[in-house]
C-alpha cells in the first residue's frame, strides 16, 4: 500500500524548472533512494512533502490524504513526518533538549518524554551525551543526534535529504545501520535522497533517478544500475564504456553493432539501421593475450593505452578503435605482466552489452 | 587626576557608607530603565520579529529608517514627548510631565529604534537550517518562532543590555521630562548633571562611576544567567 503518492509535481524558481510532472509512488515500510546529480530537484521534492515549500501544480497524497489541499492541517501533517537535512542542524542546546524538541512541541513532557529521549540517545550511541552542549558534538555525531530528534516520534514517514554528504565514512556506515535498523524493527517509511549510487544500493529497496527535475526511472537498485533506461542515467550511475553506433544486422536476436568500423555482437530486438548507445560495464570485459575459445562473442584486438591503480583494482584503457575501460585485478595485472602498449584481446559476451536506441529519452 | 582618584575613593565610600540618596538615585534610575527596557522589549521583540518573519514591500526601505533612528537626539524625544504631555499637549490631562512614567516614556521612544533594529539583526544572524528543522520537527509556526528567538537569544539579550545602556545613561530626556525633583525624579544622570553645574565635580564622577559599575553588574548578571542557558 502506498503511503505516499506525488501525482505531476512542479516546482519553480522563477523561470527556473525545479521540478517537473514528478509521479512517484512509495510504499509502506520500504526505504525509497531518490538519487540524482546535485541541483537535480532531490531537496526541492523532500521539502514539497514534509510542506516546508508548496508546489506551484501537483499533487502531494500521504497515507490516503491529498496534503497539497491549501484547507490541509500543515502542521497535522508534518507531525506525522520527519526531516534530516544534509548539514547536521543542532539547536544550541543541550543534546537532550535537541532529541526532547519534537516530543516538547506535541506537548510530551515528564516521564515519558525522559524515557524516550533516553532510550533514543542510548539507541545512537550517545547514551553519556545527554547534558552535552550539542553544538560541541562532531559533524557525525550532529547528525545522529538530528536523526534520533527525527525518530523520537516515531513518524511515519522519514525523510532523509543526503543525511551523509558531509561524514567520513565511519559516520556514514554508523547512519546508514541505524536507518536500515529503524526500518527493519519499527517498519519506518524513509525516503532518502544521494548522490552516492553505493549508498542507494546499499540501504534502498527501490530507486528512482531524478535528474534536471525530472524522474526519469524507478526501479530496484539491479534495474537502475545494470539496465538503465538511457545513456544519460547509465552515465549517472557510473558505466563508463558508453559508445555509439548503429545496427548493421539482426538475427534472432543477435544483432551486430557498427561502433567506429569495428563490429560488436549483443543481444536486442532494434531493427536494422537503428541508430544505437551501448555501453559495457569494465567489470564484464576481460582482457587476454590470445583469442579466447570461450562463450565471449566479442574478442577485439586492442592495445592498452593506459594503466590506473584502483585500490585492489586496476582501471585499464585499452584502444579496440575506440577507447574502452577495462576493470581487472592487480593480481591479474601481475600475472598478466600487462603494460602500456602491449596488444591484448578484450573479450566480452554479447549479453553484456546493453543496447538502447539513441536519445530514446 | 586627582579629581578622578578623589572620585574613585568617594563612589566607593558612597556605596561602602551605603548612602541613603545615592542608593535612592541609583535604585530610581535601575527601576526606571528597568521599566523602559521591559516595555520596550515588549514592542520591539514582535515588531523585530515581524519584520524579520515577513517579506513585504518596502522591507529594506523601513529597515533603514528604524536604523536612522538609532541616532535619534535625546534631547528631540524629550522635547517630541514634552510637546504631547505638557499641560497644553494632547495628553496633558493625563499630568504626566515631571513624573517618572513621563521619563520612562521617553527613555522608551528613545530605545525603540535601536532595539527592533538590533532584534531584526539578531534574527537575521539565525541559520535559516533553524526554521526548517523546527518545523520538521512538528512545530507551529510560533513554536517556529519561538525556537528560532531562543537561537538568537545571547545576540537579543545583548541587544537588550545595549538599550538598557542607552536608557540608564541618557539625561536629555530624563531631565526635560522629570525636571530633576529631588526624591521623585531625581536618577543618576540628572544628578551628574545638577552637581557638575553646582561644581561638585568629584561627587558627579563619583555617581558617574556608580552608573557605569550599575551598567557593568546587570551586563554580567545578564551574560551569566545566559550561560545557565
Amino acid at each position: 500500500m502506498a503511503i505516499l503518492e506525488t501525482v505531476d509535481l512542479e516546482q519553480r524558481a522563477g523561470a527556473a524548472v525545479l521540478l517537473n510532472k514528478v509521479s512517484l509512488s512509495v510504499e509502506k515500510g520500504e526505504i525509497f533512494a531518490v538519487i540524482g546529480p546535485t541541483g537535480a530537484g532531490k531537496t526541492t521534492l523532500l521539502r514539497l512533502i514534509n510542506l516546508l515549500d508548496r508546489p506551484v501544480a501537483g499533487d502531494i497524497c500521504f497515507d490516503g490524504q491529498k496534503i497539497t489541499d491549501p484547507s490541509c492541517d500543515t502542521v497535522k501533517v508534518r507531525r506525522r513526518m520527519a526531516m534530516v537535512f544534509q548539514k547536521p542542524v543542532v539547536f544550541n542546546n543541550t543534546v537532550y533538549e535537541n532529541v526532547a524538541y519534537p516530543l516538547k512541541v506535541r506537548g510530551a513532557h515528564g516521564k515519558n518524554e525522559r524515557s524516550a529521549v533516553c532510550q533514543m540517545l542510548e539507541i545512537i550511541g550517545l547514551g553519556g551525551y545527554a547534558g552535552r552542549k550539542a553544538r560541541t558534538l562532531s559533524g557525525g555525531e550532529a547528525q545522529r543526534v538530528a536523526l534520533a530528534r527525527a525518530v523520537v516520534i516515531k513518524p511515519d514517514l522519514l525523510l532523509l535529504d543526503e543525511p551523509t554528504a558531509n561524514l567520513d565514512p565511519v559516520n556514514v556506515k554508523m547512519i546508514e545501520e541505524l536507518v536500515m535498523q529503524f526500518n527493519r524493527e519499527r517498519g519506518l517509511t524513509v525516503i532518502m535522497s544521494t548522490h552516492d549510487m553505493q549508498q542507494a544500493q546499499r540501504v534502498a529497496g527501490r530507486i528512482g533517478v531524478l535528474m534536471n527535475g525530472q524522474l526519469v526511472q524507478v526501479g530496484a537498485p539491479g534495474d537502475i544500475f545494470y539496465a538503465p533506461d538511457n545513456a544519460r542515467i547509465a552515465g549517472f550511475v557510473g558505466i563508463r564504456n558508453l559508445l555509439r553506433g548503429y545496427i548493421v544486422q539482426n538475427e534472432a536476436g543477435i544483432v551486430v553493432v557498427n561502433v567506429n568500423g569495428r563490429d560488436i555482437q549483443a543481444v536486442s530486438d532494434l531493427p536494422v539501421q537503428s541508430a544505437v548507445e551501448i555501453y559495457i560495464r569494465p567489470e564484464d570485459v576481460v582482457l587476454s593475450a590470445a583469442v579466447t575459445g570461450g562463450s565471449a562473442r566479442n574478442s577485439l584486438r586492442s592495445t592498452i593505452k593506459s594503466l590506473s591503480p584502483n585500490g585492489p583494482l586496476c582501471t585499464i584503457i585499452v584502444d579496440c578503435g575506440f577507447p574502452l575501460e577495462v576493470l581487472v585485478t592487480d593480481k591479474s595485472v601481475v600475472e598478466m605482466g600487462l603494460s602500456q602498449g602491449q596488444e591484448v584481446y578484450a573479450s566480452f559476451k554479447a549479453s553484456a552489452v546493453r543496447v538502447l536506441p539513441s536519445m530514446l529519452r | 587626576m586627582q579629581e578622578i582618584w578623589q572620585a574613585l575613593v568617594q563612589a566607593v565610600d558612597l556605596i561602602v557608607s551605603l548612602d541613603t540618596e545615592v542608593i535612592q538615585i541609583s535604585l530610581r534610575s535601575l527601576y526606571i530603565s528597568g521599566c523602559s527596557i521591559l516595555i520596550a522589549a515588549l514592542f520591539c521583540i514582535p515588531i523585530g520579529g515581524l519584520i524579520h518573519f515577513h517579506d513585504f514591500r518596502g522591507k529594506r526601505v523601513v529597515i533603514n529608517i528604524i536604523q536612522t533612528f538609532y541616532s535619534l537626539p535625546t534631547v528631540v524625544v524629550g522635547l517630541l514627548v514634552f510637546l504631547f504631555i505638557s499641560r497644553s499637549g494632547p495628553l496633558g490631562g493625563l499630568e504626566l510631565m515631571f513624573t517618572p512614567t513621563a521619563v520612562v516614556i521617553g527613555q522608551v521612544i528613545l530605545i525603540l529604534p535601536v532595539l527592533t533594529g538590533m532584534m531584526i539583526n539578531a534574527l537575521s544572524g539565525v541559520d535559516r537550517a533553524i526554521r526548517d528543522t523546527a518545523l520538521s520537527s512538528g512545530a507551529s509556526n510560533a513554536q517556529a518562532m519561538w525556537a528560532i528567538l531562543f537561537e538568537a537569544r545571547f545576540a537579543v539579550v545583548g541587544a537588550l543590555i545595549l538599550g538598557f545602556g542607552r536608557a540608564i545613561s541618557e539625561v536629555g530626556a530624563a531631565l526635560m521630562l522629570g525636571g530633576n525633583i529631588r526624591g521623585y525624579t531625581r536618577i543618576l544622570t540628572t544628578a551628574i548633571s545638577l552637581e557638575t553645574q553646582r561644581g561638585d565635580l568629584v561627587l558627579a564622577l563619583a555617581l558617574g562611576i556608580i552608573l557605569i559599575s550599575i551598567a557593568m553588574v546587570v551586563s554580567i548578571t545578564m551574560n551569566i544567567l545566559l550561560q545557565r542557558y
